[in-house]
């Protein structure tokens, strides 16, 4: 089954279930890409919410669909990281995880159109801060 | 409390495998008395050597957790170990960043932040074992 990626407005979501496959790794990527590549958003919220650990595979594959989203010329955000996963990665080791995070998904959602503006890019909410 | 060992087994071969023994690493810590932080530590640790038994060697291997309780105090046994091809420099592989497979690199430098003791003996040809400790006062 592939991850469903949801559309607000320019931003894409999606949420990470805990028995994340390959295939669905590839399939999800080439989803997003595709969306952004067609003009249809300027970035990529990535919900971790339900996932069960980050271990340095799945750090690997996040930090790979952030650089992918970020070639393309979009932008990719992680949200939802718990307490417990983010003590961990510190403790295994800094820099595991290669992209921009936000707290919650709305947090994502408001840091992509962010980033997209101050890059001058074409999302036209800017929220003030 | 009990004075007996409780043990968890699980034969990795695949992906789906490791996701069951780092699930089960996880309620074993919960069940004798580690944090919620410990507990997703030992998980951490017990998905990078799962991972390990399935990315590098054919046949894959075993993880086995024992937990033992004392008074006031556990502690639990993590062991990883395979018949796979054995890793030929040992301190190459504790490196940060070396992976043979165009992996982080982390996952056995990282599992040996992770947890209170960790040892490792390998041997090219016979395969590999990991023994690491984790401790609750
Ligand atoms: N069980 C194992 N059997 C054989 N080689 C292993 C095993 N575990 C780890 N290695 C070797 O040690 C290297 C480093 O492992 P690790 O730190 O987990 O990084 P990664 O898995 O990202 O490559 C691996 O690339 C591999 O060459
Ligand atoms: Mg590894």
């Amino acid at each position: 089954m592939r991850v469903p990626i949801l559309r607000l407005g320019r931003v894409l979501l999606t949420s990470l279930p805990a028995d994340l496959t390959d295939q669905q790794v590839m399939d999800l990527q080439i989803d997003a890409l595709a969306l952004i590549q067609a003009g249809k958003a300027d970035g990529l919220v990535i919900d971790i919410t339900a996932a069960d650990v980050v271990d340095s595979y799945m750090a690997r594959i996040l930090s790979e669909t952030a650089k992918m989203v970020k070639i393309m010329g979009g932008v990719a955000v992680l949200a939802g990281m718990q307490p417990a996963v983010a003590l961990t990665l510190v403790e295994m080791g800094r820099g595991m995880i290669d992209m921009e995070t936000a707290f919650d998904l709305e947090g994502g959602v408001a840091k992509v159109a962010r980033m997209v503006a101050s890059r001058g890019g074409r999302h036209d909410e800017v929220p003030t801060t | 409390m009990s004075l007996e060992p409780d043990v968890v087994t699980v034969n990795v071969t695949s992906e789906i495998d490791a996701a069951e023994a780092r699930q089960e690493a996880r309620r074993l810590a919960l069940r004798h008395g580690f944090t919620t932080v410990r507990a997703h530590g030992l998980a951490t640790a017990v998905s990078e050597l799962a991972m390990n038994l399935v990315l590098h060697t054919d046949r894959g291997g075993l993880i086995r957790l024992t937990a033992q309780d004392a008074t006031g105090a556990a502690v639990i046994e993590l062991v990883a170990e395979d018949n796979g091809p054995g890793i030929p420099d040992l301190a190459l592989a504790m490196e940060d960043g070396f992976s043979t497979r165009g992996g982080l690199g982390c996952g056995l430098p990282g599992t040996r932040r992770l947890v209170d003791t960790f040892a490792i003996t390998s041997r090219v040809g016979e395969g590999t074992r990991i023994v690491c400790l984790v401790r609750r006062p």
